[in-house]
């Protein structure tokens, strides 16, 4: 168990050493001179040089890389050539907590609905309410969801005034106007989501119902409703985690979208700012957590296993 | 002993265009064990399986099945079958790897049975748990109550499936094909199980097989099926000793001659349900069968001490 535990660490550590390789190579092939965007358009081959030297530049590409990988690690990110912000202080204490709150709020509200709905759908197989959330799911996984947010906006925010037409309430500070300001943002980013956990919790289910377990659970005298949400629940567990853990990666790319249409100070919005000002430092910093997040919610996703399925705990 | 505790009549099962019972009757009484034998595909599971309210909704049924004080199982709603199953009705099934949940430890879906259908405390589920795994021959039932049914090897399994399926001494056990997952050697044990713990509980108990051998070993009384009717059934001595329906000699023979237990008659396949004859529908293979057989229905009738269905059924031995 602890040597599998390990294992998957030391296989995160790996992929995150090629992930941060990537985006450091990545930005260092991009065109646009970071020199030049910073002095603007008079400057002296000297002063040019002088901001080379200072940005360390003019070093080779593995020194500019193990230099900024340790400056990374140690919490150096730099200051934003644009702002003069201190780029871990501006990222980590101000747009990732308006982005994670987000992120989470939007999986919990797609697993609330969509967990539920899928299980319906899949107890109620070929019925009228099965074909009718079936529908919606893949509509739903369909269409655009800046798209759909807009439309929230305009129809709740705009016309009805029901909900803030956009900004950021920290929820630790104060819940209530957190979670108001939260609604639209995480009912526009988990539509997409909603609609694949409905799919993969129907398809599961279903497959579940018709293993022999749960016709013996019925025979021993379980009530529908024990079968279905104790006996079948905790089989789908597993695809539902997994389904999680990949699906993060769409989510955090869905927040970009969604934070730029409601305008929340998030991560999205502030790598769209980044690469549009092609600030380097800043569009990596930004690429470096978001991986960072995906990769390790997915280790967690790898870790869970063995408590959700009892026939992996081996050993 | 005579009471009757199940009474089929006429019990026809139809999945879309196919028929696959066709107007089964018999009866089982109270302490009686009863072998349900044929080929595979003959409807023996299917039987237990209706009788157990569990089919899905693709299968419509007619006929009545009254068991004890119930008029008739196939009319039940979900709500009257949840209040049989478990405490009147119960079921070992084929393979108790795939019958348990994998999720859940042997000890809590065990202990749960009895929690919910007999309203015992946590703390006295538990000490009865132990003590039926332990009646059910479990060594270190303690110790096992923790472990996951993979931890557990296929005799174990059933013996735990067994033990949770007579927790709350049911007057009707189903057992289908209850070894057949199983190694030889096990087989033995595990059908001698369920006979004495069902006799010690003065249960009934229904066993669905496809090995002769092992229905003239255990059980009182014997129904052969072909194809989803019923060709003979009877005491199982009687049947066994001096079969009067082609089928059932068909079935011995293959038995002696490949000296297998497997039930394959060696000529010639069950047609698909949807080309069935009206009349006998193992007329298409039976070799004393004419023009009347394919055409119409034998009527289950007394012969010598049991009943046959058959237009031309053979001599006595």
């Amino acid at each position: 168990m602890l040597a599998h535990i390990g294992q998957k660490v030391a296989q995160t550590f790996a992929v995150l050493l090629i992930v941060s390789f990537a985006s450091f190579a990545l930005l260092k092939l991009a065109p646009g001179d970071p020199v030049v965007l910073m002095l603007g358009s008079e400057f002296s081959q000297e002063t040019y040089d002088d901001m080379r030297a200072q940005l360390g530049l003019d070093q080779p590409f593995l020194a500019q890389y193990v230099q900024w990988l340790g400056d990374f690690v140690t919490g150096h990110w730099g200051t934003s050539y644009v702002g003069r912000a201190d780029i871990y202080t501006y990222v980590v204490h101000e747009a990732l907590p308006v982005t994670l709150t987000l992120t989470a709020a939007s999986i919990f509200l797609a697993l609330l609905i969509g967990v539920p709905l899928g299980v319906i759908s899949a107890v109620r197989k070929d019925g009228v309410l099965d074909t009718v959330v079936a529908a919606g799911a893949l509509t739903l996984t369909a269409f655009p969801s800046f798209f759909l947010g807009i439309l929230l906006i305009w129809f709740l925010a705009v016309r009805f005034g029901l909900f803030p037409v956009m900004g950021f309430v920290p929820p630790w500070q104060d819940f209530a106007a957190g979670m108001w300001h939260l609604a639209l943002p995480a009912l526009t980013l988990s539509t997409f989501f909603i609609g694949m956990i409905v799919r993969v919790t129907r398809a599961a289910m279903i497959e579940v119902m018709e293993q022999p377990y749960i016709a013996s659970a019925r025979a021993r005298g379980e009530p529908q409703w024990r079968v279905v949400w104790v006996h079948g629940m905790r089989n789908i567990m597993m695809p539902l985690v997994t389904t999680v853990g990949l699906q993060l990666g769409g989510i955090l790319q869905g927040a970009v979208l969604t934070e730029t249409v409601f305008s929340l100070p998030g991560l999205g919005q502030m790598l769209t700012n980044a690469v549009l000002g092609r600030e380097y430092v800043l569009v990596q910093a930004g690429v470096m957590l978001t991986a960072l997040m995906f990769i390790f919610v997915n280790l967690l996703v790898d870790l869970s296993y063995p408590f959700l399925d009892p026939r992996l705990r081996t050993r | 002993m005579n009471d009757i505790l199940l009474d089929v009549r006429d019990l026809t099962l139809d999945r879309g265009e196919k028929r696959i019972l066709d107007r089964v009757s018999l009866t089982l009484a109270k302490g009686e064990t009863l072998a349900l034998v044929g080929e595979s595909g003959a409807g023996k599971s299917t039987i237990a399986i209706a009788l157990m309210g569990l089919l899905g909704r693709s299968a419509t049924t007619s006929g009545t099945a009254r068991f004890d004080d119930q008029p008739d199982l196939l009319s039940l709603s979900e709500r009257g079958w949840a209040a049989l199953r478990g405490r009147k009705l119960a079921m070992v099934f084929q393979d108790a790897g795939a019958a348990l949940n994998p999720s859940f430890t042997v000890g809590r879906q065990l202990a749960s049975v009895l929690r919910r259908q007999l309203g015992l405390s946590k703390f006295e589920a538990r000490s009865r748990a132990v003590a039926l795994m332990e009646s059910v021959g479990i060594n270190d039932a303690e110790g096992r109550m923790t472990a996951y049914p993979h931890q557990l090897s296929g005799g174990m399994q059933q013996r735990v499936m067994v033990a949770i399926a007579l927790a709350c001494n049911p007057d009707l056990l189903f057992a289908d094909e209850p070894t057949s997952a199983l190694d030889v050697t096990i087989q033995a044990q595990i059908i001698r199980l369920i006979l004495e713990q069902t006799r010690a509980r003065g249960a009934s108990c229904i066993f669905v097989l496809h090995d002769l051998a092992l229905a003239s070993q255990s059980c009182d009384r014997i129904v052969v099926l072909y194809a989803g009717q019923v060709m003979e059934a009877g005491p199982t001595e009687v049947v066994l000793r001096d079969p009067r329906h082609p089928y059932t000699r068909l079935l011995q023979s293959c038995v002696i001659e490949i000296g297998t237990e497997d039930l394959t008659p060696p000529e010639g396949s069950v047609p698909p349900y949807d080309q069935m004859p009206a009349g006998c529908r193992f007329s298409t293979r039976c070799p004393r069968a004419d023009a009347r057989c394919a055409a119409e229905r034998p009527p289950l009738q007394p012969v010598a001490g049991r009943d046959l269905a058959c237009w031309h059924p053979e001599d006595a031995a």
